[in-house]
């Protein structure tokens, strides 16, 4: 009986189509970040990066009656988070960990603030965020039209086939060109790189801002696409997921995009089984992919090679 | 010959501290310059300075007969100076050509452009010999290839001058003897050389000129072929010095530690100590030598009780002592003097007087009751600190505010004043200067003619040989021969360092006539 409707759920193409919906997300948020991860900064605060972008699209797209505008302010409002958190993380040199938790928090209260000032007056709605212009899909010609693979990879949202180029474009940023020599070597040791002349603060305070803009981005999919909605704390801890990923993966592109994979499945799975509503209570259901993603990580963790300064603030032996 | 680089009136502080007084030196092209002192004497500061790592408080830079000004590496590399530091800048899980590149522009900007790298660095190599695979990453090569790596780093940024610290902290003899072959092949390729140490003999050996600094001043620029070891340790001590300690022949006693088959892992988990197996009797010192990180600190942790051993056994007078607390094993006797006198030796933020009594102010008679009994401890430190000659203004002192030599001296009054049966002293004279490591020798000799069993580690293959009864060498974990100090063969050790010769225990019979075993 449940056997017989779980494999009904996996049998049904709308579930594949909800994986590639579900990872993109997470997709974009760890590509985004795995370049400052690999340049030795903790990128724990790409929740924060998320929910700026999630209000930023919104925001973006309602003030302007423009969608990318929408996009475009969401990567901005991502950026500035990544900036914020070069200043502190980076030149200042406090602790990571403790200034990404500063920053999730500071983001899941700016964020609702903004939406009240944007969108509300004396508590009363002023404009609806349904009628806010969301993201259009694009259905790629010929190739949209095959069966099955069609509709699952090619009638999406633009950052669906963002997220395809993505890897193997940071892939190739990491692997084959100087610039991520320059961030492998900063994340790994960077008194040796400081002294063949790079700038250890300029390659992370650059990789962070990219971070801070593909996290932008898929916290606008997330508002103005996916849902096409706001409410508060929306992204619901995929930075944290996407983060996960990270470490899952190993700071390799390929694996880390296997596990964000991995991730919205788990995601799929328990919307698809969601809306069969077979009697399992959907608590259940809404704790699945955050199990799952303990599970994966419990089984790679002590494994998993940080990269070797990975929150190590860096300072010249002297002057 | 052409001058290359001259300084002048390089004059360098830190707080407190003055590191570099008015130093000259003149570098002509195509020389090797040997800048000789002992720890501490200014010499990597003064090279630091010309390589923009520090910036000099006064004086000037010339090069190639223009004044400059070095604020970073960054400088230093575009005028053509190269230095390879006494630990390594090379990214671990980069490769050769990785490293060798990092930094620089490609060809192909953006791009990276390996392929035609690995080609130059092939060529390089051959043209120098020195033999580096580009495509191998560097954690995978042996310490001796990775100096190479830094060597080729520096021809490949076109450097005219190449400054090496202390290069041959870290070899075997055998790499040794490779090195001076590559500096050699530089020289005639017209590359000017420093080369910053303290052994006598390598400067003898290689260099052409040498400038001995003492104090953070030059005390004298020679020829070597106008000087002798003994004027230049003369120059470099600023005294007549006799490294050589009296050691009278002894008759080994009972056998204090015995060691069976230990295995250990060291801080990242992988196998440091593969089945160990030796005795250190009375009246004896074991000397173990090996080149840094192959085991022999994880083996004296081990033995001290401060690192788990995995299997194997450690039995100190007949009792078996394996993997009991530090604490369990002190009370055995057992003297450790550590490696890292700042970290594990002393606490720093401590008095001397409260060092002093580390190792036993919980017990009678220096406390009673739980409380401490202070004249007790008073006369006791100031007793420690007149025998074992500690210059200090007051037993008081916080012990970060002493030299290193008599920080160590601290350390041995501690750890010697008990009379142990057994002494671990690891890397006893690291750091220290030739006085004070005549001290520590001397006090080491004086153990072992009390009747107490030492084991001494020492990467100073001059140390382990001149004090030695026995002399067990390490590699990788393993212990590759035993042999009788005396008249040690220095080139069987040398391989034996450098994992390609094994001997087994040839001291095995020697005194197995009267084994005791007293619990
Ligand atoms: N960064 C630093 N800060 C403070 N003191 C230093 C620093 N570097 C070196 N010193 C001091 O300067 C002196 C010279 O040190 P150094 O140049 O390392 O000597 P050497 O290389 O000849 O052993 C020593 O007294 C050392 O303690
Ligand atoms: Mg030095």
């Amino acid at each position: 009986m449940l056997l017989d409707q779980l494999a009904s759920v996996l049998l049904n193409t709308e579930f594949y189509v909800a994986i590639v919906r579900m990872t993109t997300p997470l997709l974009l948020a760890a590509m985004g970040s795995i370049l400052a991860e690999r340049a030795g900064v903790v990128t724990f605060s790409m929740e924060a990066m998320m929910l700026m972008g999630t209000i930023g699209g919104i925001i973006g797209s309602g003030v302007t009656n423009n969608v990318w505008m929408g996009v475009l302010l969401a990567m901005i409002f991502g950026m500035i988070i990544g900036l914020i958190y070069a200043v502190v993380a980076v030149s200042i040199g406090s602790h990571q960990i403790v200034t990404s938790v500063g920053l999730n928090l500071g983001a899941l209260g700016l964020s609702a603030v903004l939406y009240a000032l944007t969108f509300t007056r004396g508590g009363e709605i002023i404009q609806t965020v349904i009628k806010v212009p969301s993201l259009p899909f694009w259905k790629v010609p010929l190739l949209g039209d095959i069966p099955f693979l069609g509709p699952v990879f090619f009638n999406h949202l633009p950052m669906v086939y963002l997220g395809y180029l993505i890897v193997p474009l940071v892939w190739f940023i990491l692997f084959k060109t100087t610039w991520g020599l320059k961030v492998r070597a900063v994340g790994e040791h960077p008194h040796a790189a400081d002294t063949v002349g790079i700038s250890v603060a300029k390659v992370r305070y650059a990789a962070l801002l990219f971070a801070g803009a593909l996290n932008g981005l898929s916290g606008a999919y997330i508002s103005i696409g996916m849902l096409n909605s706001y409410m508060e704390n929306m992204t619901a801890g995929r930075g944290f997921i996407a983060y996960t990923a990270i470490v899952f993966g190993k700071w390799q592109p390929i694996n880390v995009a296997l596990g964000t994979l991995l991730f919205g499945a788990a995601d799929a799975l328990q919307l698809r089984v969601l809306a069969l509503n077979i009697g399992i209570p959907y608590q259940f259901l809404v704790m699945f992919p955050y199990v799952v993603t303990m599970i994966a990580l419990i089984s790679v963790v002590g494994r998993a090679s940080w990269p070797a300064a990975s929150g190590l603030p860096f300072k010249r032996e002297e002057g | 010959m052409t001058e290359l680089l001259r300084l002048e009136k390089i004059r360098k502080t830190f707080p407190g501290v003055l590191a570099n007084d008015n130093v000259d030196l003149v570098i002509e092209q195509g020389e090797i310059h040997a800048l000789l002192g002992e720890n501490g004497a200014g010499k990597t500061t003064l090279m630091n300075c010309v390589y923009g790592v520090y910036r000099p408080d006064s004086g000037k830079i010339i090069w190639k007969g223009k004044e400059v000004t070095i604020h970073q590496a960054r400088d230093a590399i575009a005028l053509g100076i190269g230095m390879v530091h006494q630990h390594f800048k090379l990214v671990p899980p980069l490769t050769v050509a990785e490293n060798v590149v990092l930094g620089l522009p490609s060809k192909r900007e953006p791009f990276l452009d390996l392929v035609a790298v690995e080609k130059e660095i092939l060529e390089t190599t051959k043209r120098y010999g020195l033999d580096v695979d580009p495509k191998a990453q560097i954690w995978q090569l042996p310490v001796g290839v990775q100096q190479r790596v830094e060597i080729l780093k520096a021809l490949y940024r076109q450097a005219e001058l190449l400054i090496l610290d202390e290069p041959t902290a870290v070899l075997t003899p055998g790499e040794v003897e490779e090195l001076f072959e590559v500096l050699r092949s530089l020289t005639k390729q017209g590359l000017s050389i420093i080369f910053i140490t303290h052994k006598l003999e390598e400067v003898m050996d290689v260099c052409d000129r040498v400038t001995v600094l003492r104090d953070g001043c030059v005390v004298h620029t020679v020829n070597k072929t106008e000087t002798n070891t003994r004027e230049l340790a003369r120059m470099m001590v600023g005294r007549e010095v006799f490294l050589k300690v009296d050691k009278p022949d002894l008759i080994p006693g009972e056998v204090v530690l015995e060691v069976q088959d230990l295995s250990a892992l060291d801080n990242r988990g992988l196998p440091a100590v593969k089945n160990v197996s030796f005795t250190i009797r009375r009246n004896e010192i074991l000397g173990v030598a090996g080149v840094d990180g192959n085991g022999q600190t994880e083996l004296a942790d081990v033995i001290a009780g401060m690192r788990k051993a995995t299997s194997g056994k450690v039995v100190i007078r007949g009792s078996d002592v394996t993997n009991l607390s530090p604490l369990d094993i002190i009370k055995k006797s057992v003297a450790y003097i550590p490696p890292d006198r700042q970290h594990t030796g002393l606490l720093l933020d401590f008095t001397l007087t409260e060092n002093l009594i580390g190792k036993s102010y919980y017990r009678p008679p220096f406390s009673k009751h739980g409380v401490f009994q202070k004249k007790v401890i008073n006369e006791f430190s100031s007793k420690a600190i007149r025998d074992y000659d500690v210059r200090t203004p007051g037993p008081e002192l916080k012990a970060k505010l002493l030299s290193g030599g008599n920080q160590q001296k601290v350390v041995l009054a501690r750890e010697l004043s008990g009379q142990p049966d057994l002494v671990i002293a690891s890397q006893p004279t690291r750091g220290l200067d030739i006085g004070a490591t005549e001290y520590v020798r001397t006090r080491m000799v004086e153990a072992r003619n009390r009747g107490a069993a030492l084991l001494l580690i020492s990467t100073e293959l001059e140390e382990v040989l001149s004090l030695s009864d026995r002399i067990a060498v390490m590699y990788e974990g393993e212990i590759m021969g035993i042999v009788p100090g005396k008249d040690a063969d220095i080139h069987e050790i040398g391989e034996m360092m450098a994992g390609v010769r094994r001997v087994g225990d040839r001291t095995a019979n020697a005194g197995k006539t009267e084994v005791v075993k007293v619990s």
